[in-house]
């Protein structure tokens, strides 16, 4: 029909989107999208929205199956031929136990927030692109479990992921983080999911774990990393769009996302203490150092960001300073934590061997050696000892981001920080003034919380032993936690790596 | 034959904790299962929604159907992100090449314009009905408890924007934009799609999900499927060979995804007699509704006689009936 060509893409789209949608009139619109108002978000014209995706239904099943049909080609192929032998070192396996544990079911939970919007948005434009993002999430969920199915297979730590994320002590981190964003309304969940998490810190979750796989040989995680890339684009892309579109509907809405932003970018930065760690000490072969990555990902391109953004009055978030005064510690900190309470995690630690030190030493020339070597190789002669120091006590834990408050203070890298404040006759405690003041915002959400150490304290967690506690968590004792040396991830890699050389020499 | 030497290493583990426990041992698990089972959180929730201060989070107690196992609902397509869109990616080219063959040979310039009149004035303002569908899906999928029924709740809700923009494309084939925007202004004003857009937007506010389940993928689905998409299209005669060209996708997703849609209905409701009973007060409500909404467009529109939508209404009752459902006395 001739009609139809002279149709331009883009009325066409929005006559599969958009035009779908209606004025109810049997029950009142407010009644149908009830959740529009109370944030306090004034929107006046939902059609200002643009589209950031542009796709029709069938064209992405298209490309989505085109792109999986090639991902789980290279999964399967990964998994008959035993790629997991091609990796640098058993010790980087950490690093993916740490993103099935943390992220992947981080996902899941952005996929019920975006589903949840791709329902209740009023605006039919935003609600297609939430429900494609939804269905996105799906997706990645789904392929990193089926990515990493196979190390499960022959490597600790992998095997309770779906416990542990709901038990273990460190992974109420992310999931603390995610539940926050859920228990919010709309336009909070995706000024913190999309645009302060997609959009402004996504980088530095993707590059170390996509590029250390990389790095390292991982091809399953690697080909999912690929695999996700332009997914992860029109994430982004949506990012933006958020911000702008609320920013341009009402002058009024721009101090209220700013306090979203400032306390997102808070909450997602403390979240990317544990990439952080993983950067600088999980991975064998280096990709780039945190303070590196922060410096390329968040101070250059977050600046020109905000940049970009002071056109619509707002500001850096607040604390961006105090992220940059941490960068060259922030991964150091965590580790000497981690490597403390190294029997109750559900992976492995240990002490950096004398390269990567030197590498750390060339990165952080102004920290490594002067505060945290010394520390490294006094715990590594006491091992050697045959005194491997593991922290028995519980730590205190931050209220809002839930680390171990294990942070130092923002002038002083030798000084513990920590903060308290009061409400309602308690006392709570902070890692930090970005968590404090989060806290202050809104303290009937955060004295909700439920601090594991706490729950360990009131016998909510299988026990009044540590081992009870641990096994409740999803750990097995003596396989998933303790050092790496002497595990049997480091016993079964040696004698697999010992099999195929003899196999090799006699074929 | 020469023989292929690879390394031969034992893995320690077939499968993760919580799928071995489905499985009853640690047993070699499909990709369906270690992709959907438990992804949702089930315990120490942090916070109060404050949208939803009645509720936590992710609660079982938002229906009144009651599981001891929310994973009891394996999907008979066992459906995973890869698999599902692998089958919608399959169904859409065949869609693409139909919709290539109808426009390069112009096949509808054969069709007559009462006719195409007929087609435009019962298929296009379904589009709405279909978004209709994709926002209760949506409300399903977010609201109901456990992955192993919110992930092929999204694969539904997705499926129905999807038809919703074929219908669109149909729309534009028949006559363009104002086709198009001729069967949204039925759909609002329209005597004769009033009653089945009321039923639309009443869902819209009902708050038990799995209500919303029955009334729009059973009930609603189990009556305007058949009779749009079987004897609407049928009907039509030799002229509706095309318009079943176009809606082929349409009615091959209605057979594969109602395998889905029963399997979640006689799963409930084998769970437990009171299941049953709601299960029924449900279907007997929605179908009353919704038949009447139906009732004028089936007769006044699509030309179907009222004898063909009793035997649709009978085969609807079978199959509640044969799903487990006490419908006998109505």
């Amino acid at each position: 029909m001739s009609t139809t060509k002279k149709l331009g893409l883009r009325e066409k789209y929005r006559l599969m989107t958009r035009g779908l949608g209606w004025e109810t009139t049997y029950q009142p619109m407010d009644k149908v999208f009830p959740y529009q108002s109370f944030e306090g978000i004034k929107i006046h014209d939902w059609d200002k929205w643009e589209d950031p995706f542009r796709l029709t239904m069938d064209a992405y099943w298209k490309y989505q199956a085109e792109k999986d049909r090639k991902l789980y080609a290279i999964l399967d192929a990964f998994n008959q031929h035993n790629g997991h032998l091609n990796i640098s070192d058993a010790r980087y396996v950490n690093s993916i136990k740490l993103f099935l544990q943390g992220i992947t079911l981080s996902e899941y939970n952005a996929h019920r927030g975006f589903v949840h919007l791709g329902r209740q948005f009023r605006g039919v434009g935003p609600r297609v692109a939430s429900q494609m993002q939804a269905l996105d999430e799906i997706r990645h969920a789904q392929t990193q479990i089926h990515a990493l199915s196979h190390y499960n297979k022959y490597f600790s730590g992998f095997h309770g992921f779906q416990g542990m994320y709901d038990r273990l002590w460190y992974l109420s981190v992310p999931k603390s983080y995610f539940e926050d964003a859920l228990t919010a309304g709309p336009f909070e969940f995706l000024t913190a999911i999309s645009f302060s998490f997609e959009y402004v810190l996504t980088n530095l979750i993707f590059m170390p774990f996509m590029s250390g796989a990389a790095y390292n040989g991982d091809m399953a995680t690697v080909t999912f990393g690929f695999s996700a890339q332009s997914d992860e684009a029109r994430h982004m892309t949506m990012g933006l769009e958020v911000i702008k579109f609320m920013a341009e509907q009402d002058p009024d809405n721009i101090p209220i996302i700013q306090r979203w932003m400032d306390k997102w970018f808070w909450r997602g930065y403390r979240m990317l203490v544990l990439v952080a760690m993983m950067m600088d000490y999980m991975l064998p072969k280096k990709v780039m150092s945190w303070s590196e990555a922060w410096e390329m990902y968040f101070e250059q391109a977050g600046g020109a960001l905000f940049e970009d953004l002071a056109r619509y009055g707002f500001r850096m978030p607040k604390y961006a300073d105090v992220s940059v005064k941490e960068k060259d510690r922030y991964s150091h900190e965590a580790w000497a934590a981690l490597y403390h309470y190294g029997a109750a995690a559900g992976l492995h630690t240990w002490i950096p061997t004398s390269e990567e030190m030197e590498w750390m030493a060339e990165k952080y020339p102004n920290s490594f050696e002067q505060f945290y070597k010394p520390r490294l190789d006094y715990w590594d002669e006491q091992q050697k000892a045959g005194k491997r120091m593991y922290c028995a006590s519980l730590p205190q834990l931050c209220q809002v981001c839930q680390i171990p408050a294990w942070f130092t203070e923002p002038d002083d890298p030798t000084q513990l920080c920590h903060r308290e404040t009061e409400y309602k006759g308690e006392t709570y405690h902070f890692c930090s003034d970005g968590c404090c003041d989060i806290f202050k915002g809104e303290p009937e959400k955060y004295i909700q919380a439920r601090l594991p150490t706490h729950q360990i304290y009131q016998g909510n967690c299988g026990g009044a032993s540590i081992e009870e506690v641990l096994k409740w968590s999803g750990i097995e004792v003596g396989h998933d936690n303790l050092d790496y040396l002497g595990s049997d991830d480091q016993k079964n890699w040696e004698r697999w790596k010992h099999q195929t050389a003899v196999e090799k020499k006699i074929a | 034959m020469i023989e292929i030497r690879t390394a031969t290493i034992e893995p320690l583990r077939n499968t993760f904790d919580h799928v071995a426990r489905v499985l009853g041992g640690d047993k070699p698990a499909s990709r369906y299962l270690e992709g959907t089972l438990k992804l949702q959180s089930e315990a120490n929730f942090n916070y109060q929604a404050l949208w939803d201060k009645e509720h936590e989070l992710y609660d079982p107690s938002r229906t009144a159907i009651e599981m001891a196992d929310w994973y009891a609902f394996i999907d008979p397509r066992q459906f995973h992100y890869g698999s599902y869109t692998n089958a919608r990616s399959r169904q859409q080219e065949a869609a693409e090449s139909n919709f290539d063959f109808v426009e390069k040979r112009d096949l509808l310039r054969f069709v007559d314009d009462a006719a195409r009149q007929k087609m435009a004035r019962v298929l296009v303002p379904l589009r709405h009905y279909e978004w209709g569908a994709n926002m209760n899906n949506s409300f399903i999928a977010s609201f109901a408890y456990g992955s192993m029924l919110n992930i092929p709740a999204t694969f539904h809700a997705m499926d129905r924007l999807g038809i919703a923009q074929y219908l669109t494309r149909i729309g534009l084939l028949l006559g363009g934009v104002e086709t198009v925007d001729a069967g949204k202004d039925a759909w609002l004003n329209d005597p004769a799609w009033q009653g089945l857009r009321k039923v639309t937007e009443d869902l819209f506010v009902e708050k038990d999900w799995f209500e919303v389940f029955v009334a729009q993928n059973v009930v609603g689905d189990g009556l305007i499927y058949p009779l749009v998409y079987r004897h609407f299209v049928q009907d039509i005669g030799v002229q509706g060979s095309t318009v079943a060209m176009l809606t082929e996708f349409m009615s091959d997703w209605s057979d594969e995804s109602s395998k889905w849609v029963d399997s979640v209905i006689r799963i409930a409701a084998a769970e437990s007699e009171k299941n049953r009973q709601q299960l029924a007060i449900w279907y007997k409500k929605w179908k009353a509704l919704t038949l009447a909404a139906v009732r004028p467009i089936a007769t006044d529109l699509a030309g179907v006689s009222a004898e063909t939508l009793q035997n649709i209404e009978n085969a609807l009752d079978a199959r509640a009936k044969k799903l487990g459902l006490e419908i006998g006395g109505l």
